[in-house]
C-alpha cells in the first residue's frame, strides 16, 4: 500500500522527501504496533484489578472475623467458612504428603537415573506432559470411577477428594521439579562422582539441595492450584451442607471453592455477598502463595 | 542399610563389601523413584479405564449415531434424549469466543514481553500475568456473572440484550484466564529464536515492528501454534466459569447472547444431582467425558509435538 502511494507521488516529489515519507509511515506503524503489544498486557492488568476490586466492593460488608469463624447456614448473614477452611487445609495436607514427594521422586528419576533412550522412559515423558493438560473435570471422573463411587465406593470424603486433587497436581509437581533439577549444571554431579560418591549420593546431597528453591516454587504453585480447584470435587459429590470441621480422612467435608460455588448459585443477594467475601479470603491465600513462589524463584535463581 | 547388610550373599568377595552394599541400597532407591515415575502410567491407564468401561456400556444401550447426530440433550428426563450436539455447539461457541480474546492478546503480550519490554518492566509484568493464571476458576466465574454480564446487558448495542446466563460473558472471561498460558508458551518459543536473527534483520534496516512480525514470529511459529492449540484445549476443558456464568440449559444455537451448556458444565452439573451408580444418567457422565477427553488429548498431542519441534531446531 505504501509503495503504490509513493510511486504515484514520485514524479512530483524529490527523492529525499520520498524516504522521509516512508520513514514517517514506518514510525507510525511501529508506534501503533508498540501500542497494541503494550495494550494487550494492560488489558490483562485491568481485568486483574477489576476482578479484585469487584470482589472487594461486593464482599466488603461480610469481610470480618465472623465470616471466618461461622459455619455455613441457611441465613446468608450468618453463613461462614470455618468448615470450608478446615476442609481445604485437609486437602492441602493430603497433597503435601502424596503428590509432592511422589512428584519430586519421579522428577529425580526422569532427570538423573532414567535411560532417555529406553521406550518406557520416553513413554513416561510423553504421558506426564499429556497428564498436565488433561482437563481438571476428567480427574474428577477418575476419582468418581475409582474412589468416590465405583471401585472403592468411599463416598465424597476428605480422602477421596484429597487424592483426586493429588492426581491433578502430580504432573505439575513433576514438570516443575524436573526443570529445577535440570537447571543444576551436570558438573556438580560429575564433581561428586569424581570424589567417589555413588550416583544417589551425588544426586541427594549435591543436586537436590541445589534445586530446592525451584522445587519449592513448583510445589507451592501446585498446592495453590489444588486449593482453588472446584470442578473435580463437584463431580465427586462434595457439594454438601457441612456445618462441622472434618474429623479425619473418612469425614465429609466442604472446601473453599465448593462453598463459594454453592453461594454463587443461590438466588439470594446475601449469599452473593458472602461468596464475594469468601473469594477475597481464597484470593488472599492463593495470591499470597503465588507471590511467595515467584519471590522464591527470583531470590534464589542461580546462574551457574 | 541394615537390611542390605544381612541379605548380602556370603559368596561375595570381601573387598567389594562396601561398594556392593551401597549399590544394593541404591538399586532399591532407584527402583522406588522409578515407581514414582511409573505412577503416571497407572494414572493414565486409570483415566482410560474409568472413561472407556462405562462408555462402552452406555453405547450398548444408546447408539453412537443417536449420540453424535442427535440435536436434543435431555438425558435425565423421563422421555430422555441423548444427542450430544447441543453440548458440542455450546463448547464450540464458548471456545471460539475465548480464542478470539486469548490468541491475539496472548501473542501480542508475548511479543511485548520478549521484544519490547525492558528487563525491569518484564521482571514485574510477567509475575502479574502469572498471577492472572493462578486465580481460581470459581473466582473468574463469579467475575463473569456479577461484573461482565451486567456490563454487557447495560451496554448492549445489537437488539435484545444477553440473558442473565450467556455464553458471551463466560467466553470473554475464559479468554482472559487463558491469556497468560498462551503468552507464556509463545514467549518461550520467541525466546528460543537466536539473537543473531534479530541482529541480522536490524542490520538490514528493519524496524522493531518488522523484526517482531517478520523474523521472530515466523521463526517461533511452531511454538506459537503449540501455545494456541494448548490454549484452545484449555478452553474446551474449563468447567467452573461455564457452569457459573453460561447457565445450565443445553441449547443448539450459535447466538452467544443466549444461555448454553458445554460438555464440561454438563459433567459438573451431573455431579450435583444424585445419579444412582450404574444408571443410564450416571453413564452419560462418562460418555460425555470420553468425548471431551479425546478432543483435548488430540490437541495436547499436537501441541506437545510442535513444542518438541522448535526445541529441536534451536536448542
Amino acid at each position: 500500500m505504501s509503495t503504490s502511494a509513493s510511486q504515484t507521488n514520485a514524479p512530483t516529489t524529490p527523492p529525499i522527501s520520498l524516504t522521509s515519507r516512508r520513514g514517517w509511515r514506518h514510525r507510525a506503524r511501529d508506534g501503533a504496533f508498540r501500542g497494541a503489544v503494550t495494550g494487550s498486557v494492560i488489558v490483562g492488568l485491568v481485568v486483574l484489578v477489576a476482578l479484585i476490586l469487584q470482589s472487594l466492593i461486593e464482599g466488603w460488608p461480610r469481610l470480618n472475623l465472623d465470616l471466618l469463624t461461622s459455619f455455613p447456614s441457611s441465613f446468608p448473614e450468618r453463613a461462614g467458612i470455618q468448615s470450608a477452611i478446615f476442609g481445604t487445609l485437609w486437602m492441602v495436607g493430603i497433597v503435601l504428603v502424596t503428590a509432592i514427594p511422589i512428584g519430586v521422586g519421579a522428577a529425580i528419576y526422569m532427570e538423573e537415573f532414567a535411560d532417555t533412550e529406553a521406550w518406557y522412559n520416553r513413554l513416561i515423558d510423553v504421558i506426564i506432559q499429556n497428564l498436565a493438560a488433561v482437563p481438571s473435570i476428567v480427574y474428577g471422573i477418575l476419582g468418581l470411577a475409582f474412589l468416590s463411587r465405583g471401585l472403592l465406593d468411599l463416598g465424597p470424603v476428605v480422602l477421596t477428594a484429597g487424592l483426586t486433587l493429588s492426581f491433578l497436581v502430580l504432573p505439575v509437581v513433576i514438570i516443575a521439579s524436573r526443570e529445577a533439577i535440570r537447571a543444576v549444571p551436570s558438573s556438580i554431579l560429575d564433581g561428586a562422582l569424581a570424589l567417589g560418591a555413588t550416583r544417589w549420593q551425588g544426586v541427594s546431597r549435591q543436586v537436590l539441595p541445589a534445586s530446592i528453591p525451584g522445587i519449592a516454587t513448583g510445589s507451592i504453585l501446585a498446592v495453590s492450584r489444588a486449593i482453588g480447584e472446584a470442578a473435580p470435587l463437584l463431580l465427586l459429590g462434595a457439594l454438601q451442607f457441612i456445618t462441622f470441621n472434618p474429623t479425619g480422612l473418612g469425614s465429609s467435608f466442604t472446601a473453599l471453592p465448593i462453598q463459594i460455588f454453592n453461594w454463587i448459585s443461590r438466588p439470594q443477594e446475601g449469599f452473593h455477598i458472602a461468596a464475594a467475601a469468601a473469594i477475597i479470603v481464597l484470593l488472599c491465600i492463593t495470591l499470597l502463595m503465588n507471590a511467595v513462589a515467584i519471590w522464591l524463584r527470583n531470590r534464589f535463581q542461580q546462574t551457574w | 542399610m541394615a537390611v542390605a547388610t544381612t541379605r548380602r550373599p556370603a559368596s561375595r568377595p570381601l573387598e567389594g563389601l562396601e561398594a556392593g552394599s551401597r549399590r544394593y541400597r541404591e538399586k532399591v532407591i532407584v527402583g522406588g523413584l522409578f515407581l514414582c515415575a511409573a505412577l503416571s502410567i497407572v494414572l493414565t491407564l486409570g483415566i482410560v479405564i474409568a472413561l472407556v468401561v462405562p462408555s462402552v456400556e452406555f453405547f450398548r444401550s444408546i447408539s453412537p449415531v443417536e449420540f453424535f447426530t442427535g440435536t436434543e440433550w435431555a438425558p435425565l428426563f423421563k422421555n430422555s434424549k441423548f444427542g450430544v450436539l447441543p453440548l458440542l455447539s455450546g463448547t464450540i461457541v464458548i471456545t471460539l469466543i475465548a480464542a478470539v480474546i486469548c490468541l491475539p492478546l496472548g501473542l501480542l503480550a508475548a511479543i511485548y514481553l520478549s521484544e519490547y519490554a525492558s528487563r525491569r518492566t518484564r521482571s514485574f509484568v510477567k509475575p502479574i500475568l502469572e498471577i492472572l493464571a493462578g486465580i481460581p476458576t470459581v473466582v473468574y466465574g463469579f467475575f463473569a456473572l456479577t461484573f461482565i454480564t451486567p456490563l454487557l446487558r447495560e451496554n448492549w448495542l445489537f437488539g435484545t440484550p444477553p440473558q442473565v446466563f450467556n455464553a458471551l460473558s463466560a467466553g470473554l472471561v475464559m479468554g482472559i484466564m487463558i491469556l497468560p498460558t498462551v503468552a507464556s508458551i509463545s514467549e518461550d518459543a520467541m525466546f528460543a529464536v537466536p539473537q543473531s536473527l534479530r541482529a541480522g534483520a536490524a542490520a538490514l534496516g528493519a524496524t522493531k515492528y518488522e523484526i517482531s512480525t517478520r523474523v521472530v514470529v515466523p521463526a517461533g511459529l511452531s511454538g506459537i501454534i503449540a501455545a494456541f492449540v494448548l490454549g484452545i484445549s484449555r478452553a474446551i476443558g474449563e468447567t467452573m466459569i461455564v457452569l457459573i456464568a453460561a447457565g445450565g440449559t443445553p441449547n443448539l444455537t450459535f447466538n452467544p447472547a443466549e444461555a448454553m451448556q458445554t460438555m464440561t458444565a454438563f459433567i459438573g452439573a451431573a455431579g450435583l444431582g444424585d445419579q444412582a451408580t450404574g444408571s443410564i444418567g450416571y453413564k452419560t457422565i462418562f460418555a460425555v467425558g470420553i468425548t471431551l477427553f479425546v478432543m483435548t488429548l488430540v490437541m495436547n498431542i499436537i501441541s506437545i509435538r510442535l513444542v518438541r519441534k522448535y526445541r529441536e531446531v534451536y536448542d
